[in-house]
């Protein structure tokens, strides 16, 4: 090839990648278009199609089987994590979505529609460590806590941790903090704790699913930081109540806003969210009032728009995905415990339906 | 596309000019003959462009990727602009991004690993293509060193966080470091064992390819085996070594998995090699799927970016290195 060529060549080459590059847009496009009709129920009325928390997964894939049992409804669901969920009824790909925190304003103002939580379950974080040689269960404050993963109480014989813990003969060792790598709804929740217990977490680090920590380690989902607190001695680290109780790890017992030192439990996590909710349920357990109820612990919510005749969606569609999730809140609680997932409260049950009630399809409520 | 055309036509001219000549006693028969040549001409034709455009698609993926990349991540330029590259503070809360203590953990953990493991890799390309080229023993190491390469990453991962992670341990304690086991030196080690194939394979071939007549002649003239490799062998294939050890560098920037199960995530700055770090790859991984706010999506967007750019970069400069080497 000659010089011209070479250069016609680079030409085409360059035409080529823009085409590409403009087509990868489009082509994206045409993928939503086309699992908006999928979630229009033009392919399968017998099925909803659902994707977030992976927190919710096993409890879900429980109800949904049970559920299908019942009705023979199927539903898919996807557990891409909580801000994927959002992501997918925001572009309205799935009927619901779920997610272990609320929507907050930047998300929710990028909706075309006002969203509907209905608080599904509730999990709790505990704090789990490594101490061989201690055989009580330690008892932390909420400035313990904070203190330590700030990096500023570094060693376990602290005077601090002694105050709360007498009697309990603490080891001369360093403390190595424990933390979730990749974004969570675990992080969410305990950052969210943190934040409202201490001011100056509030001043440097803050709440999020991710956060800059000031201090400790790094481990990739609940196994990973179960795994290197369980490997490496002095070590504390926030882990998910099921999986904690599932691998049997030592976790503390932590002071709420009552003063009363609570284990973290299936019924103190329940006890933690039968407070006054507010009618959209979008509330924060953490740091709860109740007085028997552990503090770190939070609802996870489906999410689904108020207006439920959008995209084409058949009526049909929206009064099985609404009798789907009061089933979940009513009857489905049953199966929260084998699975060590809190069942929800009386006051949020009440709540839920309520919220439930007021989705509507063409204007009109959908359930009576 | 025009250099290809006048080929043909220039071909099928003098074809029939020769076929004119020739007609005059067999008329049919050279019709035909054109025929076939026209069609071998057009398969020939067919191939060449076929490859032409294969070849182009490669350009377009790999620049495809590239504007997607900086498209993607306009939200985050256009708000931290170039501080990104030197920000030292990563906090997703208050929308800071700083990408100094992940750069700093990609280089740190691949240039390490590159340390440890060359004279590994380089040892068993000349054990391998000089010493014992043949037999079931060499035979055997070659297809573990293979082997090595098809591992998948995650596996490394469990084995270091099992395995190495708690010997890596014990040494910090006897040394007086901080011992955390994981951290920036547990990620060299493990990405140390798992780029030894590439700069292994790559020079035992050229290894074995040097000619027998150069090293004959050295040992004619009484030069020792060791002698032999070092002022024979070593500097006919420095080129060839070179590049296999750039392969390996290339693989340890992006390796992802086995280093976020090691490194200890973390985007304070290391202190040393022992402290826990973090990678570009890793943040990534770890970050991307509850990236939920635009800047921060668009930010770990463009830490793929810079990725991509530090891998072209080092390829480069490996190019130019590779090309001095071949000129002296």
């Amino acid at each position: 090839m000659n010089f011209l060529n070479l250069k016609s060549t680079l030409a085409v080459g360059a035409l080529l990648a823009m085409a590409s590059f403009s087509s990868c847009n489009g082509g994206g496009s045409a993928a939503d278009n086309k699992s908006d009709s999928a979630a229009t129920g033009n392919s399968d009325a017998n099925t909803l199609l659902g994707a977030g928390s992976t927190f919710d997964y096993p409890l879900f894939s429980k109800l949904f089987s049970e559920y299908n049992k019942l009705n023979g409804l199927r539903v898919n669901y996807q557990s891409i994590g909580s801000g994927g969920g959002i992501q997918q009824l925001t572009s309205k790909t799935v009927d619901f979505g779920a997610s272990d925190a609320p929507l907050n304003g930047k998300q929710d103002s990028t909706l075309s529609a006002p969203a509907l939580h209905i608080p599904v379950t509730a999990g709790a974080v505990v704090i789990s460590y490594n101490l061989a040689e201690i055989k009580d269960t330690l008892n932390l404050t909420p400035s313990i806590i904070a203190d330590i993963f700030l990096g500023k109480i570094t060693k376990w014989n602290d005077a601090k941790i002694a105050a709360t813990n007498k009697g309990v003969k603490l080891p001369n060792a360093p403390i190595v903090v424990t933390h979730r790598s990749d974004g969570s709804g675990t992080t969410g929740i305990f950052t969210s704790y943190l934040d409202k217990v201490s001011e100056e977490w509030h001043a440097k680090v803050g709440k999020g699913n991710s956060v800059n920590w000031p201090a400790g380690l790094g481990g990739k989902g609940n196994e990973g930081v179960a795994g290197s607190v369980k490997q490496t001695p002095g070590a504390i680290g926030y882990i998910e109540l099921a999986y904690a109780v599932q691998n049997g790890m030592a976790f503390a017992k932590v002071q709420n806003k009552a003063g009363n030192f609570i284990t973290p439990s299936i019924a103190s996590v329940t006890a933690a969210a039968n407070i006054t909710l507010p009618a959209d349920s979008k509330v924060s357990l953490t740091n709860t009032e109740a007085a028997d109820g552990y503090p770190i612990s939070g609802f996870s919510w489906v999410l689904i728009y108020k207006e439920q005749n959008y995209n084409n969606r058949s009526a049909d569609r929206a009064t099985r995905l609404l009798k789907l999730l009061s089933w979940m809140i009513h009857d489905g609680q049953q199966f929260s415990g084998a699975l060590n997932y809190a069942p929800l409260s009386p006051a949020a049950v009440t709540t839920g339906d309520a919220i439930l009630k007021s989705a509507t399809y063409d204007g009109k409520p959908i359930l009576q | 596309m025009n250099g290809t055309t006048i080929d043909q036509d220039n071909l099928t001219l003098s074809e029939v000019s020769l076929g004119v000549i020739g007609s005059v006693s067999r008329p049919i028969k050279v019709g035909q003959k054109v025929k076939r040549l026209y069609r071998q001409i057009r398969t020939e034709n067919v191939f060449k462009r076929m490859l032409v455009l294969m070849g182009l698609l490669m350009i377009v993926l790999v620049v495809g990727i590239l504007l997607t990349l900086i498209v993607e991540s306009m939200p985050s330029i256009k708000a931290l602009g170039l501080k990104y590259l030197w920000g030292k503070t990563w906090d997703p809360v208050q929308d800071v991004y700083g990408a100094y203590p992940f750069l700093l953990g990609t280089l740190l953990t691949s240039f390490l690993a590159l340390i440890i493991s060359v004279p590994f890799s380089i040892a068993v390309a000349i054990f391998l293509g000089e010493y014992y080229p043949k037999g079931w023993l060499p035979n055997l190491l070659k297809n573990t060193v293979e082997l090595i390469a098809a591992v998948p990453s995650v596996i490394y991962g469990f084995w270091g966080l099992a395995v190495l992670v708690p010997v890596v341990r014990g040494f910090e304690t006897k040394i007086g470091v901080e011992p955390v086991g994981v951290g920036i030196f547990s990620s060299a080690l493990i990405l140390a064992v798992m780029i030894i194939p590439y700069a292994a394979s790559l020079g035992r071939s050229v290894i074995q390819m040097v000619p027998s007549q150069l090293k004959e002649a050295a040992y004619s003239l009484g030069a020792t085996r060791w002698e032999v490799i070092r002022s024979v062998i070593i500097p006919y294939t420095k080129s060839g070594l070179f590049a296999g050890i750039l392969l390996s560098l290339g693989r340890a920037l992006g390796e992802t998995m086995a280093v976020t199960m090691v490194i200890g995530n973390t985007s304070i700055i290391p202190k040393n090699i022992f402290a826990p770090g973090n990678t570009m790859a890793s943040v990534i991984a770890n970050e991307f799927t509850e990236a939920d706010k635009p800047v921060y999506l668009s930010a770990l967007i463009e830490l793929g970016l810079v990725l991509f750019l530090v891998t072209v970069v080092i390829n480069m400069i490996g190019k130019r290195v590779i090309s001095r080497f071949t000129n002296e």
